[in-house]
Parts: structure tokens; C-alpha cells; sequence
């Protein structure tokens, strides 16, 4: 991709933006990251107090049925149940900051669960499937722009997103399943 | 409308309250607990570093060339055989890149032509029912130091790619 990029940089004659573009967006980065450290210190320490007095362990046994079949290499009672479920909970609602963390701790013990191998697993894969797929129930970002700009109805978008959001997600679903057959296949 | 930023509002605090009520109730040390899950935080957020920089960097190269606006040029004849504006292309080839930029372009898309036209619309809908993949994957497999992704940039994007054809459908069916 940077390759194509700096090709095309040369043809265009836009060199000047994409050295400033390296240095701008390479500071950006580092900016996130250290964003991040907010968030991440306070929602890890939360949910530790959560996993710690068994609040998590609940939480997973209520959706145990569910999601048992989307992971099935993950052992009932693990940690990673409880927090798949609840970085999946809070992308739900919208809270971008809060599924990050919790996200983050999910594939950490996933990795846990692969034996700290370098590659990915295939729960890995599904969780990442399921995150891409954007799960909302509120999309309270973009109700609030289309209420900015005076929007006749700025909620009139909640079902159609809804219809989306969910097709999308079985899509996600299957796609993965898609690929981990092909993956057991060639295995073989 | 007023319940649902109404509902936005009390989400945190209630989970942050019902946490801590529960720890109580469970005689656990609360704030020793806290302290020890939060220092994980700086750790995985200074690991997170390199892959976000190599991410972001390639990225913003690859839109600052305009080899993205070459490839979106490519896709417009084919959108427009469907009935798709091409307006909405740049929208749908950065929300799987950045979250930030998709929601600038969203934002320009239902200024320029109105929050209640078929491209805002669509636009609405795509920003609200899909993800930034290449963040997610950077940010999540970044933090527990995986390098090799295997399928999983594929499935991510292929997920993106159905996800953005069903919200233009779902749009243009409904409205």
C-alpha cells in the first residue's frame, strides 16, 4: 500500500503532502496511543473489579448458549468469555472507549489460549469479525451530526442501521466460517 | 430523541455505580483491584505504538498521493449503473481505514447535500453500521504482539465490503 502510494506520489507531483503526510500522521499515532492510556487504565481497572467479584463469570453464564456456538475453542468458565461479551456490550451501546480496552483484554486472553503462538487463532478471527462489523443498537454520533444539520428526522435512521448493522454481522459470521473451512481443508 | 441521549448519558455511570455496588457486596477490595487491572493499561498502550504508527503512516501516504481518489474514480461508472451516487464512494473505501476521516467525510456528505437527502442518508447509515477494520486489527493484535494475521484482514475487509453493500441497498429500498 505505501508502495503504491509513493508510485503515485511521483506521478502526481504530490511529494511535498506525502513527506509532510509521513510526519503528520506518524505524531498522530503516537497521539492515539497515548489517548488511549486514559481509557485503558480506567475501563481495565473497572472490569478487573468485575472479574475479580465474579460479576464477568455471571454476565457469560446468562449468554453462555449464544456464544459458546460462535467460540467453540474457548472453555466455558474462561475470563475471555466475559470479556468478548462485554467489549461486544459496549460496542452495542456506543461506547467506543470502553469496547477498546475490553477488546484489547479479550485477544489478549485468547492469545493466552493459543499458547502465546505469534499467528492467530480461530477465536481471534471470529472476535475480530464480529468487531468489524460495527454492532450498534444507538448510533448516537451520527443522530447528533444529523441533528446539526437540522435533520427533519434525524432518528429515521435507527432502523435501516439497525437492519444493517445485524445482516452484516451474520455476514461477518459466516465469512469467517467461510474461511476457517477452507483453512481446515488445507490442512488436511 | 430525549431518551436516547438521555440513555447515552446514564450508561457509564450506571456500570461504573453497579460495578462497585457489586464489589461491595462481594467484599472485594475495590480500589486495590482497580489499581492493579489499570496498570496493564500503560502497558498495552505503549505497545500499541509501532503498529499504529506503521498503520497510519501507510494509510496516509496511500490518500495523500490520491492513488485512493485514482481508485475511487474507477469504481464510479460501475456505481452509477445501480443507481448508487458515486458521491458515496470516498465514504465507503475510508470507514474500514479511519474513523476519524470516515466521520469527517460523513459530516461534509450531510452538509453539502442535507441529512435528509438519499446520499446523507447513506451515508448516515454507513458510518453507523460498520467499522474501522484496519484500526481494530492494528489496535487489538498490536496490543498482544501478533504480526502474522492470517485470515484475518480478509475476513475483517470482506465483512466491510458486504457490510457497505447492504447499507446502500437497505437505503435505497427503504427510502
Amino acid at each position: 500500500m505505501t508502495v503504491i502510494g509513493l508510485v503515485f506520489a511521483g506521478i502526481n507531483g504530490k511529494m511535498k503532502e506525502v513527506n509532510q503526510a509521513i510526519f503528520v500522521s506518524a505524531r498522530d499515532a503516537v497521539a492515539i496511543s497515548i489517548g488511549l492510556i486514559s481509557v485503558l487504565v480506567f475501563w481495565l481497572g473497572m472490569m478487573k473489579i468485575a472479574e475479580v467479584s465474579g460479576l464477568l463469570a455471571k454476565l457469560s453464564r446468562l449468554f453462555r448458549p449464544l456464544i459458546t456456538k460462535l467460540f467453540p475453542e474457548v472453555p466455558e468458565n474462561h475470563p475471555a468469555m466475559g470479556y468478548i461479551l462485554s467489549n461486544l456490550i459496549a460496542n452495542m451501546f456506543g461506547l467506543g472507549n470502553a469496547a477498546t480496552p475490553l477488546g484489547i483484554k479479550a485477544m489478549e486472553q485468547l492469545h493466552e489460549l493459543n499458547g502465546r503462538k505469534p499467528e492467530t487463532s480461530r477465536s481471534m478471527i471470529t472476535f475480530l469479525a464480529l468487531n468489524t462489523s460495527g454492532l450498534t443498537i444507538i448510533p448516537a454520533t451520527v443522530i447528533a451530526i444529523r441533528m446539526n444539520y437540522h435533520s427533519a428526522q434525524p432518528t429515521e435512521i435507527v432502523a435501516p442501521t439497525l437492519i444493517a448493522t445485524f445482516s452484516t454481522t451474520i455476514a461477518a459470521i459466516c465469512i469467517d466460517r467461510f474461511f476457517y473451512h477452507r483453512r481446515a481443508k488445507r490442512r488436511r | 430523541m430525549r431518551w436516547i441521549s438521555l440513555i447515552s448519558i446514564w450508561m457509564i455511570p450506571a456500570m461504573v455505580g453497579f460495578i462497585l455496588l457489586y464489589s461491595t457486596w462481594k467484599k472485594i477490595p475495590a480500589y486495590e483491584t482497580f489499581v492493579e487491572g489499570g496498570k496493564e493499561g500503560i502497558k498495552i498502550a505503549v505497545s500499541i505504538i509501532p503498529f499504529l504508527v506503521g498503520m497510519l503512516v501507510a494509510i496516509t501516504i496511500f490518500r495523500a498521493s490520491g492513488a485512493l481518489e485514482f481508485f475511487v474514480g474507477f469504481l464510479k461508472p460501475v456505481l452509477n449503473l445501480f443507481g448508487v451516487p458515486s458521491e458515496i464512494v470516498p465514504l465507503a473505501l475510508i470507514r474500514p481505514v479511519s474513523g476519524n476521516a470516515a466521520l469527517g467525510i460523513m459530516t461534509d456528505l450531510i452538509k453539502t447535500y442535507g441529512p435528509d437527502s438519499l446520499i446523507g442518508r447513506m451515508a448516515s447509515v454507513i458510518q453507523g453500521s460498520t467499522d474501522t477494520t484496519l484500526y481494530v486489527v492494528t489496535v487489538y493484535f498490536g496490543a498482544v504482539g501478533i504480526r502474522k494475521m492470517g485470515d484475518a484482514l480478509k475476513v475483517g475487509l470482506l465483512a466491510d465490503l458486504v457490510g457497505i453493500i447492504i447499507a446502500v441497498t437497505i437505503v435505497l429500498l427503504l427510502f
